[in-house]
């Protein structure tokens, strides 16, 4: 369970957060440019975050009280293969998809 | 081109989109309620931050038990790409009044940014004017529906049983975001070391090892990217 406190911190200090970067060059620094190391560091923020996010919920799911599941292996692969071809919706039905089927069938 | 006629160019220009966000927003909301947030607060989420990837992220990390500032500091490590949005449109729309401005920057998403920058970029004739409207046509389609779909999703998540085990779509929301990313060597080094890293870190208490394996891969990333260029320019 999702404690009230916690949920409302996050959600109101991940919102204004979100504005303030949004808003960081359009509203405040105008014509600044962002240096080059911070460009360079930038182009790789979501290929570092999101496997760290899905490695662990794909190989331990609390769902499974932390085992492995090999279903779940499966259908992450078959996630990430359509996701290489650039579809992200065709990706979550690749995932979904084989995960009920293995079900079904297992 | 004149601003109403651009509102509404920008408005059709972004219609495929609708596509991948009536399902996204769905997604989004049958998840947070299968997490055990209410309607409201799945709402009030879709509402102050509009930015899928980094909801599903707070989520995902709450659910772990994870600390307040280690879901935040996470979440927001994947929205500052929109820093470099922000960067972008200076040059398009910095000459709006502060008010604009800000609006614009809530309603900033990633697929219609990306759509009116090309169309920024295409037709250099349009007027500073048009380009603020344009901007507004593309947001107001897709924003509604991030947050109508959201609510359905919301309220829908409610009548999808436990054993339809909804919690597996969130790392596959991950994947799904993360496979398109892989477009060249130092993204794919980057995102392998990545999934090591958090294998490795996985004993480290309140999720921090997400903080680490996030930092190390994106100087991976960085540095492979800078070797490779080193070694073009060796071999040049």
């Amino acid at each position: 369970m999702i404690d009230d406190t916690t949920f409302w911190l996050l959600t109101i200090g991940l919102g204004i957060g979100t504005f303030a970067i949004r808003f960081s060059f359009l509203g405040l620094l105008g014509g600044k440019e962002l240096p080059d190391w911070a460009l360079l560091h930038l182009r790789y923020v979501g290929v570092a975050v999101f496997p760290a996010l899905f490695t662990p919920l794909v190989l331990w799911p609390d769902a499974t009280g932390g085992e492995v599941d090999p279903v779940r292996i499966l259908a992450a692969c078959a996630a990430f293969l359509v996701g290489l071809k650039g579809s992200v919706i065709g990706a979550i039905v690749a995932g979904m998809g084989t995960f009920y089927a293995l079900h079904f069938l297992t | 081109m004149t601003p109403t006629k651009a509102f509404w160019r920008g408005y059709l220009d972004c219609a495929p989109f609708i596509l991948i966000v009536v399902p996204y927003s769905m997604l989004f909301g049958v998840v947070a309620r299968d997490a055990g947030l209410d309607v409201l607060q799945t709402m009030s989420m879709s509402v102050l931050v509009i930015a899928g990837a980094s909801q599903f992220t707070a989520l995902a990390l709450l659910q772990d038990q994870a600390p307040v500032f280690i879901a935040l500091l996470t979440a927001l490590a994947v929205n500052l790409r929109m820093a470099m949005y922000s960067a972008a449109l200076v040059p398009h729309v910095g000459h709006a009044r502060f008010g604009t401005r800000a609006l614009m920057a809530y309603l900033m998403v990633d697929q219609a940014f990306a759509v009116a920058v090309k169309t920024y970029e295409d037709r250099p004739e349009m007027t500073p004017d048009a380009k603020v409207a344009y901007y507004f046509g593309a947001m107001m389609l897709i924003c509604p529906i991030w947050y109508g779909c959201t609510f359905l999703g919301a309220v829908m998540g409610q009548a999808i049983p436990d054993s339809w085990s909804l919690d597996f779509a969130v790392p596959v929301c991950f994947i799904a975001l993360t496979a398109p990313l892989l477009r060249s060597l130092p993204h794919v080094v980057a995102a392998l070391t990545s999934c090591a890293m958090a294998i490795a870190f996985g004993w480290v208490p309140w999720s921090l090892g997400i903080i680490f394996a996030a930092l190390i891969a994106m100087a991976v990333g960085a540095q492979t990217e800078l070797y490779l260029k080193r070694r073009e320019a060796r071999a040049a």
